[in-house]
């Protein structure tokens, strides 16, 4: 029990781990081989995205969770959900640009110039690497101040990525809209700190 | 002597997906219906594969027909399995997978098609006479989607010309309109907007007279030997290669000669993203996307190199561009 009790926050990261690696392998194994639907490109696009956008709202559910439960240990977790919702992004966007563009790059930019999805989604790609880099305890050391300043952008991260998904869909909205209303009720627990910032 | 001279796009049957192979594969999908297993971080998982494997599935049988194979290309199949569950049926479900699997109890048996309009002789085919009026002919085209994705599908079916001419239009006639099945009750999608995508039932289409002549323009019953699966638009529906995928319209009840252009859906939806016309044309970009590639889908998987130059006329410039001489395509798109 005490060793649980010490060891619990790394079974804890072990598991997401090996949640997010395995099931990330299985879908890329079934791409690879055809067997996700008629498009795996398509398939494995949303898949990585959407993950990004889980993961994403589950890294912002750590601190209350930690709050409400009286678990202050679960905050040592939260920058390994940020990161695996960078590695997510990352894979969207090289997959985009691998599978669903072949490496044409003059359209990578044009689709990014001409498709405003494209373009917030980009932007919010930006801030997620801005925010994965900075995670480094050497960095965040020398940033001071300055670096929670940064990591409050992880708000306007998640807003951006809602409204990428919710442009991207044709036109059946109920899952975008269903994601919006997570990101209130997420949002909408924090109001005290944008109040705050609202007064300064 | 007569020497052939096989046009660039003549077809050898050698292309088709062997009947056994395709049956085999979908066991092993079948066995590896899981993809919903995965559905733990993304929801947008199709499970179309899944759904297949109900037990109550719609029924389809298999078609004699001829292999003249005119305009017929040797293009690369699109596999069936591919063909009959990536599908865009709004009155199904406007995700690609939702069609397969909600399409299986469809009846299309009693059906009536009516040929009616500004013509001499009005008639209305029944479910049997949509398969033993015409001589059954496979084509094999080209199917080239708005959203930048193509197939290549063997068709069977008729000259809509063939149903057009035992009508003996009259000299009014300029216009063919289209109209699908309306019957929300049978088709989700018409009962529920957000299932449906929220556009206008029953859906609309409509040609220009020469187009709808024009010997490419087939009223399809079946692909791949059999009869239409539901979710591709059983009984019969039109296929007019030359144009986008939304044109050629599906579960058709009516087909009326008029003398003025018909609404069309797409175009009541969104007047400045799809036009009558609706050609195929890498020049002229969606207003949201460009049209000048495409993403060819056949079999292999994430690493296939599928990307290709999208064709005038999606490739058949040779048999249609006649009809556009002089007109602006960039405004008529």
């Amino acid at each position: 029990m005490q060793l649980f009790r010490q060891n619990k926050t790394i079974l804890l990261k072990t598991v997401i781990h090996c949640l997010c690696l395995s099931i990330c392998s299985y879908m890329y194994w079934m791409a690879i081989g055809d067997n996700l639907g008629s498009d795996p490109v398509k398939e494995i696009i949303h898949f990585t995205g959407m993950s990004t956008l889980n993961v994403l709202l589950l890294t912002l559910l750590v601190s209350p969770t930690a709050k409400l439960l009286k678990q202050p240990w679960l905050m040592q977790v939260r920058r390994l959900l940020g990161l695996y919702a960078f590695f997510f992004a990352l894979l969207h966007v090289l997959n985009f640009l691998f599978f669903e563009l072949q490496f044409d790059f003059s359209l990578f930019v044009d689709e990014i110039i001409d498709r405003p999805y494209i373009t917030l989604g980009m932007a919010a790609f930006v801030i997620i690497t801005l925010l994965a880099i900075t995670s480094l305890n050497s960095i965040k050391r020398r940033m001071g101040k300055s670096w929670q300043t940064l990591h409050n952008y992880v708000y306007l991260l998640v807003l951006l990525v809602c409204i990428h998904f919710y442009w991207s869909v044709k036109s059946d909205i109920t899952e975008p809209v269903i994601y919006f209303l997570l990101l209130f009720m997420l949002l909408y627990h924090r109001k005290t700190k944008f109040k705050r910032w609202l007064k300064r | 002597m007569l020497i052939r001279v096989p046009k660039q796009s003549t077809l050898s049957e050698n292309n088709v997906t062997d009947e056994a192979v395709y049956r085999e594969r979908r066991s092993v999908l079948k066995q590896l219906g899981y993809v919903g297993a995965s559905s733990l971080l993304a929801s947008t998982v199709p499970l179309s594969f899944a759904a297949q494997a109900k037990s109550t599935t719609f029924q389809t049988r298999p078609l004699d027909f001829s292999t003249s194979n005119r305009a017929s290309i040797t293009e690369k199949l699109t596999p069936e399995s591919k063909v009959i569950s990536h599908n865009n049926f709004y009155e199904f479900g406007a995700q690609k997978h939702e069609p397969v699997e909600n399409a299986q109890n469809f009846q299309v048996n009693p059906w009536q098609l009516t040929i009616s309009g500004e013509v001499e002789k009005p008639f209305t085919l029944d479910y049997e006479q949509l398969f033993n009026q015409y001589n059954l002919e496979e084509r094999i085209y080209r199917l080239r989607c708005v959203e930048a994705w193509s197939m290549v599908i063997p068709w069977l079916g008729f000259q809509l010309s063939e149903v057009i001419k035992q009508a003996k239009p009259t000299s009014k006639a300029k216009f063919v309109a289209f109209e699908t099945l309306h019957d929300p009750d049978q088709m989700p999608g018409q009962k529920n907007r957000f299932l449906g995508g929220g556009i206008k039932y029953p859906y609309v289409e409509g040609l220009r007279i020469d187009e709808a002549m024009n010997p490419l323009s087939i009223l399809s019953v079946g692909l791949y030997g059999k009869t239409l699966p539901a979710q591709n638009g059983a009984p019969i529906r039109l296929v007019v290669p030359w144009k986008y995928g939304f044109k050629s319209i599906k579960s058709i009840v009516s087909i009326k000669l008029v003398e003025r252009m018909p609404p069309t859906t797409w175009n009541i939806l969104a007047p400045q993203e799809y036009g009558f016309y609706a050609n195929v044309n890498p020049e002229v970009d969606h207003p949201r996307w460009s049209q000048a590639s495409e993403r060819r889908l056949t079999s292999g998987g994430l690493f296939s190199r599928n990307r290709i130059k999208t064709q005038m006329f999606n490739g058949y410039a040779e048999e249609v561009a006649d009809m556009y001489k002089g007109m602006n395509l960039r405004k008529n798109y």
